[in-house]
């Protein structure tokens, strides 16, 4: 990107002044290595969504951001519904809350040494991944409405899990306001088999460990410290989520005309929130986020058992769970008034600053867990929010490394074969189904997470806890 | 658009071509592009729903020898591109098939489709990648001056 058109404000901070039809400015959190290097088509998107009615702020990037459809990923914005603000089903994407969670084990990498091939093989056949992987559980449509408006605390009262679980997750488990009446057939019908399946594409279940300790009070807080072994699962709401965004996507670019939208591209695909298109899909979006968080806990338990059978003492507690690709109707203060408003965070992390209300126990004293996902060669990373992000970003930071290439570039430059034995060699174990998805997920096509977490910290977003390495790495 | 597979194999990418129907995979930064030409609307249509089994696994690998029918209705032709791809993703997730053959009717944006394929078989077509939905991103469908049509989109993976 060329950074000629942007003021630098502070060392990881540029802003963009509104013009056209811009209604707020664009802040970019990066360094300038990170930002020279981002696509321009970033730079136009989130100038595109601060163009949407309603937007209150600015229209905020990530330091992993890069160019994704409608949105850029590591995209957030807010909308007050008050001032004609939009819900966006583009702004959401099609995989409804697509998240994180990392599982605490009581183990150390001695622990796992003699047994690692094992759980690897072990795990990569029990836990239902890639295409075509179905799940244990089928729902019928009444218990599929349930798990929908209950999520992960719908799991936990089926037994997988405990009821101390549901503090360490977004929103307590259960979001509320989810309507199953407002989620197709077509999108249930699309899940009855798909609870408890991990997906494809990035998404992954790693045993990692605890490389590096950053901040040793927030880290006991969390129950971590150098050599912890942490089980972490990257998955989303599967083809429910997949199919609610398919189905809202054409109602709201069709609509977009009588309710006044001039809609700057089709995938931007918004509706007031205040209209009956902005209700339904808020009803049914929330059911998505439902059901993400309800399959990361049923994977839990299927994890649990999986470490049950080879290594007995491994216990998994839940850390924390976090959701990536959402809409929520949060408290913030903008301009010194405190509003409520949708932040929609599009491949952007929830990072609640210490003593927010949202947050229950040792988080509220400490601010929330950020959990960021590296590539299967790199690092991992828990962070945790800060007060000073509340007011940088509506309390959001980045989800991942962030893609530096295309999966068709990196199919070219690696072979998947070549990916697992250079992995291999520094003890990382990978298991897919396929060779080529593991060339499209190749370390080397993803930004560098330590410099993107970096960035996180020097703008104020959230603070570095933990680093986490791969041991062992399932692709989905 | 010239009809030529050189853009995609610049970039290592499959690409079949056959007469001035053809297919093609293309760069972007997070996911695919996928791209279908044919000398009508409906063989473009054909040629893009090629490229999208092709995302998931080896097109030749996939024998069509079940038959799948949809239906659609759209007025605008890209909608009603990513509305037909988004109900072949569901007829793969919900039957748990891969499809390699596609014959399409399209009348005043009423679209019926034959799709043919099998039901997904993870050792023999070791399926790459799941396809979350097709998008709206890079959305194109259009014909050039000598009539032969054009229909793209960025895929969700």
């Amino acid at each position: 990107m060329s950074v000629g058109k942007l003021k630098r404000r502070s060392e990881c901070g540029w802003y963009l002044e509104p013009s056209g039809k811009m209604r707020v400015p664009v802040v970019i959190y990066a360094d300038e290595e990170l930002i020279t290097a981002m696509d321009d088509k970033v730079f136009e998107q989130a100038a595109n969504v601060a163009k949407l009615p309603g937007i209150v702020g600015a229209s905020y990037a990530m330091p992993d951001a890069h160019w994704g459809y409608g949105f850029p990923i590591g995209g957030v914005a807010g909308f007050d519904p008050e001032q004609g603000g939009v819900v966006s089903a583009g702004g959401v994407g099609f995989d409804i809350a697509c998240g994180i969670r990392a599982l605490r084990t009581g183990l150390i990498p001695d622990d796992i040494e003699p047994y690692k091939q094992q759980l690897a093989d072990m795990l990569a056949r029990r836990i239902p991944a890639g295409l075509g992987s179905r799940g244990k559980l089928r729902l019928n449509r009444k218990e599929m409405d349930d798990m929908l408006v209950g999520g992960a605390k719908w799991a936990v009262e089926r037994g997988y899990g405990t009821q101390t679980d549901l503090d360490s997750i977004e929103e307590h488990g259960r979001m509320t306001g989810a309507e199953p009446k407002y989620v197709s057939d077509r999108a249930k019908k699309r899940q009855e088999d798909e609870v408890g399946t991990l997906g494809s594409g990035n998404h992954y279940l790693e045993v990692q460990k605890v490389t590096q300790v950053f901040d040793t009070d927030c880290a006991k807080s969390f129950g971590l410290a150098e050599n912890s072994v942490i089980i972490s699962i990257h998955c989303g709401s599967r083809g429910l989520g997949h199919q609610i965004g398919t189905d809202f996507l054409p109602r709201m670019v069709k609509a977009a005309g009588s309710l006044g939208i001039d809609l700057p591209e089709k995938e931007l695909a918004c509706a007031p929130v205040k209209s009956e298109i902005g209700r339904q899909y808020l009803g049914a979006m929330y059911c998505g986020i439902n059901c993400a968080m309800a399959n990361r806990q049923v994977l839990t338990h299927l994890v649990q058992q999986v470490v049950s059978d080879i290594l007995p003492k491994g216990n998994l507690v839940l850390l924390y769970d976090v959701s990536h690709n959402t809409c929520k109707f949060e408290e913030h203060e903008v301009d010194g008034k405190k509003i409520k408003l949708y932040v929609h965070r599009k491949g952007a992390t929830r990072a609640f600053g210490p003593g927010h209300p949202a947050l229950a126990g040792e988080f509220k004293a400490m601010g929330q867990p950020v959990l960021i996902g590296g590539t299967m060669g790199t690092a991992s990373y828990i962070l945790v929010g800060t007060k000073q992000g509340m007011e940088l970003s509506f309390g959001s930071c980045c989800h991942g490394a962030g893609r530096a290439m295309s999966r068709t570039q990196a199919m070219k430059k690696w072979h998947g074969k070549d990916v697992i034995r250079m992995l291999g060699e520094k003890g990382i174990i990978v298991r897919g189904a396929s060779t080529r998805g593991i060339a499209e997920e190749a370390p080397g096509a993803y930004k560098d997470v330590n410099s993107v977490v970096d960035a996180t910290e020097c703008a104020g977003l959230a603070k570095k806890v933990a680093r986490l390495e791969p041991m062992i790495c399932v692709k989905g | 658009m010239k009809p030529t597979c050189t853009d995609a194999q610049n970039y290592g990418l499959n690409c079949m071509t056959m007469s001035r129907a053809h297919w093609q995979h293309y760069s972007h930064p997070a996911d695919m592009g996928i791209r279908g030409f044919g000398a009508s609307l409906e063989e473009a249509f054909e040629q893009a729903a090629m490229a999208l089994t092709a995302i998931i696994t080896d097109l030749k690998k996939v024998k069509p020898r079940q038959k799948v029918e949809i239906i659609y209705e759209e007025q605008d032709n890209e909608l009603l591109f990513v509305g037909w791809l988004n109900a072949l993703l569901y007829e793969m997730a919900t039957r748990h098939m891969l499809f390699s053959r596609f014959e399409l009717k399209i009348d005043d944006g009423h679209l019926s489709a034959k799709a043919w394929g099998q039901e997904l078989d993870v050792e023999k077509h070791k399926p790459v990648v799941e396809v979350k939905a097709a998008t709206y991103a890079d959305l194109k469908v259009e014909q050039d001056k000598k009539g032969n049509w054009l229909a793209q989109c960025v895929v969700d993976v």
